[in-house]
């Protein structure tokens, strides 16, 4: 039973941490490369209104930035306080990407990002906007190596196992296992996605609190039409990556659509109760065929049950069917908002067109033609990419239960043997903490938004109180 | 001490060995600078201490990450110490943890957040600062007494964690004393001089306890000819104390020439600790219980991590150099523009 508390224990420490510590990487691989396209922008036209919105991102940036580093580094030592299990058996593998991402990006990010942050007027432009890049660059890089290692625990390939540990066999087939180009690819929308909601909804309640400065409809637009344009995209690959689930993990899939036992014509479950005691659903509504059609392109194919993964001795090797089934649920409906919602608010803008004003695409769209209830709903959908993403790394990780590394070690076998009261005591601190930061970092943000509308945005005011008299010529109010 | 360069399985680990002490050893001197500059910072007057967030403010992300360079090195390298080390070290590096969390996020909050917040702000920056000092010193002295726990290695832990949280204050008052200027610069040589005991007590609590713990070291130390190769460290180590002290009474010196040296000194005595340290020890990676060969992982994978270090870690160094070269002169009031 003392194991059990630890295993579990160190299972919800370790979801809490990566949980809270996704956040903020999620922002920051996308949001580096938007800012790099402000500054790209502001280089190509020398319009202030691209500096500016440059100069209001890069802020949430530091601060996105700061919040994923810390809680990574806190990350990097669980390994070893209460999963020291994991390296011995497969550290052969997970230490050289581990290793890799160290190298490759953690220095690049964290060595640019201070001239991205401070160096504007001490460097050349060139070299600003090359660290600004750089910086993009790293934490794409960063997230790479995590997904190849992540994807790696999902299909593993390109190893042998000699007396329990792992061993290397090809470089090339462990970096290049079938998930990871979903996965990583899943995951750099996911990013993408998660910026352009949060850029557009900041920009709506900069708008509704009556904001009118000039970047405002500019970083509105990008938000919203970036969103418009990647969420199909985004669908299309999620379903790719379903079926390459269903190939390896057929246990997840099963989970995911609620699904006990084999069958043809498998229903597409809208709602249901998933039972683990009685081994059937309650409350099922569901489309007749159409998991069966979107999982195998046809109406009867057939889909594994959950059912299958239970051995003759009654062990159960699929994962906790609720969990899964609902965040899968989640993740879908948060995607079909983002969907409806930013091609709703583009076909508003282009209503509102003036197609006279020049030959800026910019100009086929205007934040003016946006109802109210629109822009209202804009606001929360800020953080929808944030709900999007935990919903659908849920799925991913419980699905992955009760192996660690699919086939290779099940979680109990990587655990510490630590105290439990321990891990309690540490769990309840760490969640007390997040539960505090994650409050101050969006009521910050929300400051930021209120002190931008009011024109209080001034440069000098970045990191100092003391030097207003130094506000500068680029300012963000007209 | 050199390995044999003909055998992978011997030379390997050393050069992880190297690589992760060099990396730790880069991690103490400069986010030393920057946790001693947080341990200072209720010492100054609310105006300077945006000089003094100023003087570390583009360099502590990058300094904090050759700490994630080398407890990677141990995880990658050595899974085995780095399991064994760390879950005897749960609650410190616990506390470490919530440490280097709070300094991090407090030192993007409190540039951002409402005025009336930004005392919270500073106040868990120092809070942040002084916690993972402590914990970094508890570590060091329960890894010199052999991670053993008893009431002794505690009390010894104790001690060690107060000189070390004590030594970074002092070198991040020689980094002040460089970066700044006026009342702020005088202020710190008086901090530098009212710290310097925590260096010396430090260097010398360690240096007494070591040859003690173990029967091994007694013998490396104190045997011929080996005494020869460790004579001159604390010979050297004396001098470098007595020149700091003799600095420190006279700086700043007239149109603030050479204030680089205190630091540079400073840095020098920290490593010729940590030399001295790393020769006691060595091939230990957990005192007297696992030698780096024993906690090594398999030579084909510590090599393919080698061939990626040896291209990047010069570049590293190379875009490291230059983040100091773009910042150079005395800290003003850091801006976005």
């Amino acid at each position: 039973m003392e194991a059990l508390d630890t295993l579990l224990l160190s299972r919800i420490q370790f979801a809490a941490n990566i949980s809270f510590h996704i956040l903020f990487p999620t922002i920051t691989i996308a949001l580096g490369w938007v800012l790099f396209f402000f500054r790209i922008r502001f280089a190509q036209t020398q319009d202030d209104k691209w500096m500016a919105a440059y100069r209001f991102w890069v802020k949430v940036f530091a601060l996105s930035f700061a919040m994923g580093v810390v809680s990574g580094i806190t990350m990097s030592f669980q390994f070893g306080t209460n999963w020291p299990g994991f390296m011995e058996t497969v550290g052969n593998i997970a230490g050289p990407l581990l290793a890799y991402e160290v190298l490759t990006a953690f220095f690049l990010e964290a060595v640019f990002i201070g001239i991205m942050l401070f160096g504007f007027s001490r460097v050349p432009g060139w070299l600003h906007m090359l660290a600004t890049g750089l910086v993009a660059f790293g934490t794409t890089m960063s997230a790479f190596w995590i997904i190849v290692l992540n994807s790696w625990m999902h299909t593993p390939q390109g190893f042998e196992m000699v007396d329990g540990v792992a061993f290397a066999t090809s470089w090339w087939e462990i970096v290049f296992n079938p998930s990871m180009p979903y996965r990583f690819a899943h995951m750099m929308l996911a990013s993408f996605l998660t910026v352009a909601f949060l850029v557009a909804g900041v920009s709506a309640f900069r708008w509704l609190i009556g904001d009118r400065a000039r970047e405002v409809p500019a970083m509105l637009k990008t938000g919203v039409a970036l969103g418009a344009l990647l969420i199909p995209l985004q669908i299309y690959l999620g379903d790719l990556h379903g079926l390459n689930t269903k190939e390896y993990q057929p246990a997840k899939v099963a989970a995911m659509e609620g699904l006990w036992e084999t069958d043809t014509n498998v229903p597409l479950l809208l709602f249901a109760l998933p039972d683990e005691e009685t081994r059937l659903n309650d409350l099922e509504i569901g489309i007749p065929g159409l998991a069966s059609l979107i999982l195998t392109h046809e109406w009867d194919g057939e889909l594994t049950g959950l059912n299958e993964f239970v051995t003759e001795d009654g062990e159960v090797l699929h994962p906790p069917v609720a969990p899964v089934f609902w965040s899968f649920r989640t993740m879908v409906g948060t995607g079909v908002a983002m969907l409806l919602l930013s091609w709703a608010s583009l076909w508003f803008m282009w209503r509102r067109r003036d197609r006279h004003q020049g030959r800026d695409p910019g100009q086929w769209f205007a934040v003016e033609g946006l109802p109210k209830p629109i822009l209202w709903a804009l606001v929360p959908m800020a953080f929808s990419g944030w709900v999007a993403t935990l919903a659908g790394w849920y799925t991913t990780e419980i699905g992955r239960q009760p192996w660690l590394v699919q086939g290779v070690m099940t979680t109990e076998m990587a655990v510490a043997d630590v105290p439990a009261p321990m891990v309690m005591g540490t769990l309840v601190t760490y969640l007390a903490i997040y539960a505090a930061l994650l409050l101050a970092y969006i009521s910050v943000v929300i400051y930021l938004a209120r002190k931008a509308a009011k024109g209080d945005d001034a440069p000098a005011d970045d990191m100092t109180h003391s030097g207003k008299a130094e506000v500068e010529a680029i300012s963000p109010a007209e | 001490m050199l390995p044999d360069f003909t055998n992978p399985a011997d030379w390997l680990p050393w050069a992880f060995a190297s690589l992760m002490g060099l990396s730790i050893l880069i991690y103490v001197i400069l986010d030393g600078f920057d946790l001693g500059v947080g341990i200072l910072f209720p010492l100054a007057e609310p105006e300077e201490r945006d000089r003094m967030i100023g003087s570390i403010g583009p360099f502590w992300d990058a300094n904090e990450t050759w700490l994630v360079l080398a407890v990677g090195l141990l995880l990658v390298a050595f899974p085995v110490a780095h399991g064994m080390i760390l879950s005897t070290l749960y609650l410190p590096v616990f506390i470490m943890l919530v440490g280097l969390i709070l300094r991090g996020v407090a030192f993007e909050f409190r540039a951002k957040a409402r005025d009336q917040h930004k005392r919270l702000w500073n106040r868990l920056f120092f809070v942040g600062s002084l916690g993972t000092a402590l914990a970094q010193g508890w570590m060091l002295g329960m890894y010199v007494m052999g991670l053993e726990t008893t009431l002794a290695t505690y009390a010894f832990a104790a001690l060690t964690a107060v000189f070390l949280a004590v030594g970074y204050s002092f070198i991040g008052s020689t980094w002040l004393i460089h970066k700044t200027e006026g009342a702020l610069q005088l202020k710190a040589v008086q901090w530098g001089k009212e710290s310097l005991w925590g260096v010396v007590l430090g260097i010398g609590a360690v240096s007494l306890a070591t040859p003690f713990v173990s029967a091994r070291i007694f013998e490396k130390w104190f045997t011929f000819p080996e005494v020869l190769y460790l004579a001159p460290l604390p010979v050297l180590a004396g001098a470098l104390v007595v020149a700091l002290w003799v600095m420190l009474r006279r700086m700043p010196y007239a149109e603030d020439r050479r204030s680089w040296l205190p630091f540079a000194v400073a840095s020098t005595l920290f490593a010729l600790a940590y030399l001295g340290m790393a020769y006691s020890f060595y091939p230990y990676v957990v005192p007297e219980r696992l030698t780096i060969y024993e906690a090594a992982a398999a030579p084909e994978s510590l090599l393919i991590i080698l061939i990626g270090a040896c291209f990047v870690v010069p570049v590293i160094l190379g875009y490291s150099v230059l983040a100091y070269v773009i910042f150079r002169g005395k800290a003003t009031a850091l801006r976005y523009d």
